[in-house]
């Protein structure tokens, strides 16, 4: 153990491995938010009631039907994501042509349903969720010891963000969206069905939310209101990185991440806040955001 | 659909009017000495602290609404300001002893100068990014508060004493307080309609309508943005330093984000950018929170579920649907 500015080699790690972790669910959840911005131009406020579902509809999978947690991590987000194609079809779709703002209070009331809803049928207390079986223990890396599961969520993320990249920035699936993000009217007229387009992209932002929510259900407890706080850093993330890219949502989360969880080690009373002060310079000097474009 | 579909203009929010014909002063005339009127009476038959409660978060509303109605700035952090003054003037009166009206000028100083921290950043993003910096800033003085030793984290600050407006009228009493409460109020509601009434409000419905047609014509719009944010800042927390004197407490609920949610919520219900919206909108959420307290997690949901049937069939709220039904302003 060596001792570096009285903080032991192991809490460091140990704390850079949380705040890794942290990274990777505030990636994955901003990455869905810049998605669903870029064509809906809608903040969705839902995105944390969306994760916190991912992590119920995985409890309920394995506590109602017996589905255990490699299911659940494909289940989960169809299910949730279907769940936000019916949200879109039925309310958001009607806002499109108003202010932005009207998009955001909207999200933000179907949050405080959905969070209601669970708090009343499942209180506040929150449940645990079992880590699968082939993800217990774990290794003696020699500097700190690294629990799969905790391993397994950082790549599995990694994969995920990667692969909604590689999905927009180089197929032609993301290429239709991303015509359609620049100018929808003119990628319809060119005989893409849009409004489709714009259905299925919600439902696959919400769909990631949904699957941040299953990851994160054997590390959290599975409670109604997991998803209130981490939305609001979510956010603060969003304003850092701006949302004009996709590289930009996943480097800004995982490295604010990082950042929190070296604050826990070196100034724990400031770790709460950490990020939203970085949010704070961020906007004097570089208003736009660190990979945003000037709209 | 997307932000560079510049063809489609966005629909307003707020009314868009002139300045003030005569009939229409006449009108305002009548109705501020009607609600005058209600006030007094109100007491009478309903509870005094309920009307105190509602007075206070309608006054909450009303500073929000400055921001929304007439600015077109969604702050998704108004609870800061709120909590904030109701914390301050809850320790002055309580720890140093203050008189009321000191401890409330403190609070509300406290807010206003928050209130310039958070206004000076966030008004450099619009739109969106402007509620989500408010809403992230709110949350950094929502911990804040939850660490700072004088605001005694989960427990808040109990017991706070009322004491002796100027040193002697006693306001333990809840109908000297109500007095007092219900001229703060009207005084600060016509404060506000000044406001919006005057030159620097019509500025601001430039600024709402055309921002960079405003800014050519040679109005530095982020100052008026940045003076409104100060002032819907020190108004909210005019309202949180009341309301600590009315409940006797301040805590952590009064800074959370669902507070700033309640204020929009009374706001939206009420109608956005209209002057006697935010107190309708108080009297019905307030009392659906009084009535509905046992019910638990369901004001919750009953909230969400008039924010998703205001936003999408009731944009108006009660009062603009009234002022269109009656070709007046409200």
């Amino acid at each position: 153990m060596i001792p570096f500015l009285d903080i032991s080699t192991q809490a460091l790690f140990g704390q850079l491995l949380l705040g890794l972790i942290n990274g990777s669910f505030y990636a994955m959840l901003s990455l869905g938010l810049a998605v669903i911005f870029g064509l809906l131009n809608i903040i969705n406020f839902t995105h944390g009631a969306q994760y916190m579902l991912g992590a119920f509809a995985a409890w309920m999978l394995l506590n109602y039907l017996g589905i255990g947690y490699w299911w659940a991590l494909l289940l989960a987000p169809l299910i949730v994501g279907a769940t936000g194609v019916v949200l879109e079809r039925l309310l958001i779709s009607r806002l499109y042509k108003l202010d932005h703002i009207y998009g955001l209070l909207l999200t933000f009331g179907l949050a405080l349903i959905i969070q209601g809803l669970l708090r009343n049928q499942y209180g506040v207390s929150g449940m645990p969720y079992a880590m699968p079986k082939e993800l217990m223990g774990g290794r003696n890396l020699g500097f700190m010891f690294l629990p799969n599961y905790r391993a397994w969520v950082i790549v599995a993320s990694v994969i995920v963000c990667f692969g909604t990249w590689f999905l927009i920035e180089r197929t032609r699936l993301g290429a239709y969206l991303r015509a359609a993000t620049e100018n929808a009217a003119l990628t319809q007229a060119f005989g893409i069905n849009v409004p489709l387009l714009v259905t299925l992209t919600y439902g696959f932002g919400v769909g990631l939310a949904a699957l941040a929510g299953v990851l994160a259900a054997p590390i959290y407890s599975v409670n109604p209101n997991m998803g209130a706080d981490i939305i609001i850093v979510v956010f603060a993330v969003v304003v850092i990185g701006g949302m004009g890219s996709i590289l930009g949502a996943i480097v800004s989360g995982f490295s604010l991440g990082l950042i929190e969880g070296l604050t826990k080690v070196f100034y724990p009373e400031a770790s709460t806040t950490v990020i939203f002060v970085i949010m704070a310079i961020v906007l004097l000097v570089k208003p736009a955001g660190l990979f945003g474009r000037t709209a | 659909m997307t932000a560079h579909d510049a063809s489609a203009p966005a629909a307003a929010i707020g009314p868009t009017s002139a300045s003030l014909p005569r009939e229409a002063m006449a009108t305002y005339r009548l109705l501020f000495l009607g609600l005058a009127g209600l006030i007094v009476v109100a007491p009478l038959v309903i509870y005094p602290v309920f009307v105190m409660t509602v007075l206070c978060f309608a006054l909450f509303a009303c500073a929000f609404n400055l921001l929304l109605g007439y600015a077109g700035l969604l702050s998704f952090g108004h609870a800061a300001f709120f909590g904030m003054a109701a914390y301050v003037t809850g320790h002055a009166a309580k720890v140093w002893g203050l008189t009321p009206e000191l401890a409330i000028l403190l609070g509300v100083a406290a807010s206003a100068g928050l209130g310039l921290v958070v206004g000076a950043l966030a008004i450099r993003r619009q739109g969106i990014y402007f509620s989500m910096i408010t809403l992230a800033l709110a949350q950094m003085v929502f911990f804040f508060c939850l660490q700072a030793k004088f605001t005694h984290g989960e427990d808040g600050i109990q017991a706070i004493p009322r004491g002796a407006l100027f040193g002697v009228i006693d306001l333990s009493d809840d109908w000297a307080l109500y007095v007092f409460i219900a001229v703060v109020f009207m005084a600060a509601l016509l404060a506000l309609f000044r406001i919006v009434h005057s030159p620097f409000g019509q500025v601001l419905k430039a600024i709402r309508e055309n921002e960079p047609r405003a800014i050519s014509l040679g109005y530095d719009a982020a100052r008026y943005k940045l003076a409104t944010f100060v002032l819907s800042a020190g108004f909210a927390g005019l309202a949180g330093s009341l309301k600590a004197l009315v409940s006797q407490i301040a805590t952590l609920t009064d800074v959370h984000w669902s507070m700033s949610g309640e204020a929009i919520l009374i706001t939206l219900v009420g109608g956005v950018g209209t002057v006697f919206g935010p107190i309708v909108g108080s009297v019905i959420v307030i009392a659906m929170q009084n009535y509905l307290a046992q019910l638990g997690a369901w004001v919750t949901v009953a909230q969400g579920v008039i924010f998703v049937v205001c936003v999408l069939a009731f944009r108006e709220g009660i009062v603009g649907v009234l002022a269109r039904r009656l070709k007046m302003r409200l």
